[in-house]
């Protein structure tokens, strides 16, 4: 039995080092804070178009990470989309009339939601809602938009366009 | 024919074989709470398997990380996306590389040794003196080699992981110059901790099918020099072929 000291302090050194490992790769290679329980308070945000939005997309305000997108719901009565957003409770002193938009990240990025401070007195808190709201925008729209006038372009003077 | 009957009969041993390990499984894991009482038998395997296995495992798993760092890079550069270089490795890493590489190199290993050293007490009889000595050779021999290699293998592939995105680090950082904040931020933004209970589970089933392979083939081998040899042989390839297709089922239910 007394051979067998190293060999038991190997195999527990071996043990730790395999769960150190485990450590490693929960905290070092995702970000598990922001998993960790709801803290924060949540607005919500009414949008026509989310498309491209997930839960769990980031929340930004001049840029700076400030909360995540915790969930997504059609609303059947107004036909629109409303957003649940969780905002970190040490960013408390956000303007009640703050606007949110879905922006993207780079051209072809992830969507987030950006939202630009407003000016009045009275600051977000759990439950409020986000008045001013500006949807994603869809690069398809957009191309096809984009088109649409080009070809109108081309057309001016030989046919009047559909519009009119 | 012929050809039919031998096709046959080939389907059935394969068939039967199946059946011999799941019941084999059944009896190890009847034995395994007696085997828990006698926590020193599973230490000293769990040092065999895994301990001993450390070199190879932390060798092969900074190399491997090092040439995934390398090829990404370069795949990467191609699409001036390097910064990614990061979330491509642990992902590649977490979910599919370190559990099956670790799997392979565990029977490569420890699956062979098992497998010989059971092989031999067969060969030798010794199995068969526990069982006059009215010691249940399957509670004192197979038991504690069962749930050390099972132990092990989630562990040894947790050190690969980190060990591997160690390599990748080095290569992508130092050597090729790619951003160490965006390498890291990267990561952790496409990293989700379903990735990594993905590449957790994986292991676990693998540990669970390299352990029960080797000491399946070790226990029942043909009794002779030969055998052991055979056996030895066996565990590799059946090993190897059984974690390949058990990946790629984990990773169709899993995706």
């Amino acid at each position: 039995m007394e051979s067998s000291r190293p060999r038991e302090l190997g195999t527990g050194l071996f043990v730790l080092l395999g769960f150190a490992a485990l450590l490693f790769l929960a905290t070092q290679t995702t970000d598990l804070d922001e998993y960790a329980g709801d803290e924060g308070y949540r607005v919500t945000a009414r949008f026509e178009d989310v498309a491209g939005l997930k839960v769990r997309s980031q929340v930004t305000m001049s840029g700076v990470n400030i909360g995540r997108v915790e969930r997504i719901e059609f609303d059947n009565d107004r036909l629109d989309a409303l957003v649940t957003l969780r905002i970190n409770s040490q960013f408390s002193r956000i303007p009640d009339d703050s606007d949110a938009s879905i922006l993207t990240a780079g051209l072809l990025g992830s969507k987030y939601v950006g939202i630009g401070a407003g000016g009045s007195d009275s600051y977000l808190k759990e439950g409020s809602e986000l008045q001013i709201t500006q949807s994603a925008v869809v690069l398809e729209q957009l191309i096809g938009k984009f088109l649409f006038n080009k070809a109108e372009e081309g057309d001016t003077g030989a046919s009047p366009s559909v519009e009119e | 024919m012929a050809l039919f009957r031998q096709l046959w009969n080939s389907q059935l041993a394969a068939l039967r074989k199946l059946g011999a390990v799941v019941l084999f499984l059944g009896e190890i894991l009847a034995q395994c709470p007696a085997a828990f009482t006698r926590p020193r038998l599973i230490s000293a395997q769990i040092h065999n398997a895994g301990v001993l296995s450390l070199v190879i495992i932390m060798t092969s798993a900074f190399f491997v990380g090092m040439v995934i760092g390398l090829q990404g890079y370069d795949s990467l550069a191609r699409l001036r996306q390097e910064d990614i270089l990061g979330a491509g490795v642990a992902l590649t890493l977490i979910k599919e590389l370190g559990p099956v590489v670790t799997a392979l190199l565990f029977a490569g290993r420890a699956g062979t040794a098992l497998a010989s050293e059971i092989g031999l007490m067969r060969a030798t009889d010794q199995l068969a003196a526990l069982e006059v000595m009215a010691i249940d050779p399957i509670r004192r021999i197979v038991a504690p080699r069962f749930v050390g290699g099972a132990i092990s293998v989630p562990l040894l592939t947790a050190v690969f992981n980190a060990i591997g995105i160690l390599g990748a680090w080095f290569i992508g950082v130092y050597i090729m110059g790619v951003d160490g904040g965006a390498f890291w931020s990267q990561m952790q933004e496409y990293v989700d901790p379903e990735d990594i209970g993905e590449g957790v589970s994986k292991s676990i089933v693998f540990g669970i099918a390299a352990s029960l392979i080797a000491v399946y083939e070790g226990y029942n081998c043909a009794p002779t020099a030969e055998g052991v040899g055979m056996a030895t042989t066996r565990t590799v390839v059946t090993t190897s072929i059984v974690v390949l297709i058990l990946d790629y089922m984990i990773t169709a239910f899993l995706i």
